[in-house]
């Protein structure tokens, strides 16, 4: 099913945004509606994006495989990406996310059993002054969850448990 | 005090339309569009004295005058890719006081002639990105952007446009690649985007912050503007505070406040109250300075913070206390710039991936001190060979981590 055909209002919508004669700019755009669904991108979705761009497949991949928030393959329902680079790490995000990994009996890069989340373990996302932090990246788009805590965070998993019946 | 960018902590709800609008929105811009010249409008912001907040500190309204006008359509674009470890200030902007922000995005648009403009927005901001599209659209509205703005020629479109993870779009020329559609990797430069930028027409790219100045300069005046800060570096900054401090944040403060001032009187001091041991004052961009007294009595400024052997960037500060070693601060940043070296140049997608093995292990315990040497030596090499700054930048912390902290790494080599 071709973008065009699931999502005709957005499509038109992104391609609006960018003169007629450059429209390889909507490639990022339409690659998020692409990953939507599924929480990733597959080969059949490129080749849709590159025909409605005049582009080549080999040039969507590239984007695919450049930009950290496009995946080629599947995960858990929502990735949840903690950030551990310095500023987080000064207020305890490697302690978080050890202590996150083990009451979860996962590692990093990981998918709960259930299918739910995959943690990963990503760099700076800009909220330095409220780490512990991460953000979910699911079928409702990217979310922030700032001063967390492993209680609040457990508690955030039960919530996304109960979503998955009604997001198709 | 009363907060010239931060607003939204001086009037609530500031970033509802009905009340930026009350408080003076968009009579600068009604102004600048109706009564000025567009040339003007670049000349009263070149008095100012603003400098990007980015990092670079580039005079703006110099910036601005660079304009190809023999080369047209002409864009600009507002880079809003956050993504500097220990950088926060352009989200809270642009959540808390977007019609500033959009309306100095207006204004600059306006100074050099161009009628569409982009805010390269990181991916992760998502929900922003919503958000500031409501925000464009009760613009659209209310008549402040579109065809024909306040019953004049000049028309205005913006449009946001998210990324999807890449620290490198932040340098201006992979920004303008990854607008274009393509890998988020910097150009060679020259040309500069002021003669060939968004799909090879002259284009000016500021960063947030530096748009939010735009309407209170215009406001009132260049000369109110230089009145703050110091003579080096004219107004006020948002300093993003992190690391060991008891009150990390946003503080917007003028130049020439001091690193105790911004420590101690606004972050609180530091946790446990233990001494600073160093500060990174531009991010994991920066290089550390080893704190004493005569330090934290330093003013913040360009030029001062350069005196300390480090640059003030877009004035991310980084503190760190005694219980911190910097052989692991190293570590940290260069896991970063290794997942964001973009791979275009030789000695940055390389440099970067060699001084991550020897950081790691340098930190696991199991280096000798010719692995620092030779990390030291790796660092130097890279410098100056990069095809743009993030390769310049990974290197800071890796040299004056080991010049200037040696016992650091000293204590976890092997003997």
């Amino acid at each position: 099913m071709s973008l065009e055909k699931t999502y005709p209002k957005e499509v038109k919508q992104i391609l609006s945004k960018y003169p007629p004669e450059q429209k390889r700019s909507a490639v990022m755009p339409l690659l998020f509606l692409a990953q939507r669904e599924e929480g990733y991108i597959n080969k059949a979705s490129m080749q849709d994006i590159a025909k409605m761009l005049n582009i080549t497949e080999t040039e969507v991949a590239s984007i695919v495989g450049f930009y950290s928030l496009y995946h080629d393959e599947k995960a858990g329902k929502y990735r949840m990406q903690i950030c551990t680079d310095l500023p987080c790490a000064l207020r305890g995000a490697d302690e978080f996310i050890q202590n996150l990994c083990e009451n979860l009996g996962i590692k990093v890069g990981e998918t709960t059993p259930d299918g739910i989340v995959t943690l990963e373990a990503v760099t700076c996302l800009a909220a330095c002054d409220k780490a512990p932090m991460f953000q979910t990246q699911g079928p409702d788009g990217i979310k922030y969850h700032e001063n967390m805590t492993l209680d609040k965070t457990l508690e955030l998993i039960e919530a996304l448990k109960q979503t998955k019946k009604e997001v198709k | 005090m009363t907060h010239v960018l931060l607003r939204h902590r001086d009037i609530p709800d500031l970033n509802k339309f009905e009340v930026y609008k009350k408080n003076g929105g968009f009579d600068a811009f009604k102004k600048a569009v109706t009564k000025m010249q567009p040339a003007e409008v670049t000349d009263v912001v070149k008095n100012s004295g603003l400098r990007g907040r980015g990092g670079a500190g580039f005079p703006t309204g110099m910036k601005w005058s660079f304009i190809d006008n023999k080369n047209w359509p002409h864009y600009v674009v507002a880079n809003a890719d956050e993504s500097e470890p220990g950088t926060f200030k352009d989200r809270e902007i642009m959540e808390s006081n977007p019609f500033q922000f959009l309306e100095g995005l207006a204004l600059a648009s306006y100074a050099v002639g161009a009628t569409v403009a982009y805010i390269y927005l990181r991916g992760e901001f998502w929900q922003l990105a919503a958000f500031l599209d409501e925000k464009i659209a009760e613009m659209e509205k209310a008549g402040c952007l579109g065809s024909n703005l306040f019953g004049t020629e000049y028309s205005l479109k913006i449009f946001t446009h998210l990324g999807a993870g890449a620290y490198i779009c932040g340098e201006e020329t992979a920004l303008l690649e990854s607008l274009e559609g393509k890998r988020g990797q910097p150009r060679v430069r020259p040309p500069f985007p002021p003669s060939f930028g968004l799909y090879g027409k002259p284009t000016i790219i500021n960063n947030v912050e530096t748009f939010t100045n735009v309407p209170m300069i215009l406001a009132n005046g260049a000369d109110w503007y230089k009145s703050m800060g110091t003579a080096d570096s004219a107004g006020v900054k948002i300093f993003s505070l992190s690391g060991r401090v008891r009150k990390p944040g946003n503080y917007e403060l003028p130049f020439g406040t001091t690193f105790r001032q911004l420590i101690y009187e606004h972050g609180g001091g530091i946790q446990e109250g233990r001494p600073v041991k160093a500060i990174m004052p531009a991010g994991a961009s920066s290089s550390l300075i080893v704190v004493d007294d005569k330090v934290l009595d330093t003013i913040l400024d360009y030029a001062t913070v350069r005196t300390l052997g480090a640059d003030l960037g877009s004035a991310s500060v980084i503190v760190l206390d005694d219980t911190v070693n910097i052989d692991w601060v190293v570590k940290k940043t260069i896991h970063f710039f290794k997942h964001e070296s973009c791979g275009k140049c030789t000695p940055c997608r390389e440099g970067n991936y060699w001084m991550k093995n020897l950081t790691e292990r340098i930190h696991s315990g199991e280096g000798a001190k010719a692995d620092v040497d030779l990390l030291l030596n790796v660092a130097k090499q890279m410098q100056g060979k990069c095809l743009c700054a993030l390769g310049e930048f990974s290197t800071m912390a890796v040299v004056t981590g080991i010049e200037r902290f040696p016992q650091d790494f000293k204590k976890v080599v092997k003997a």
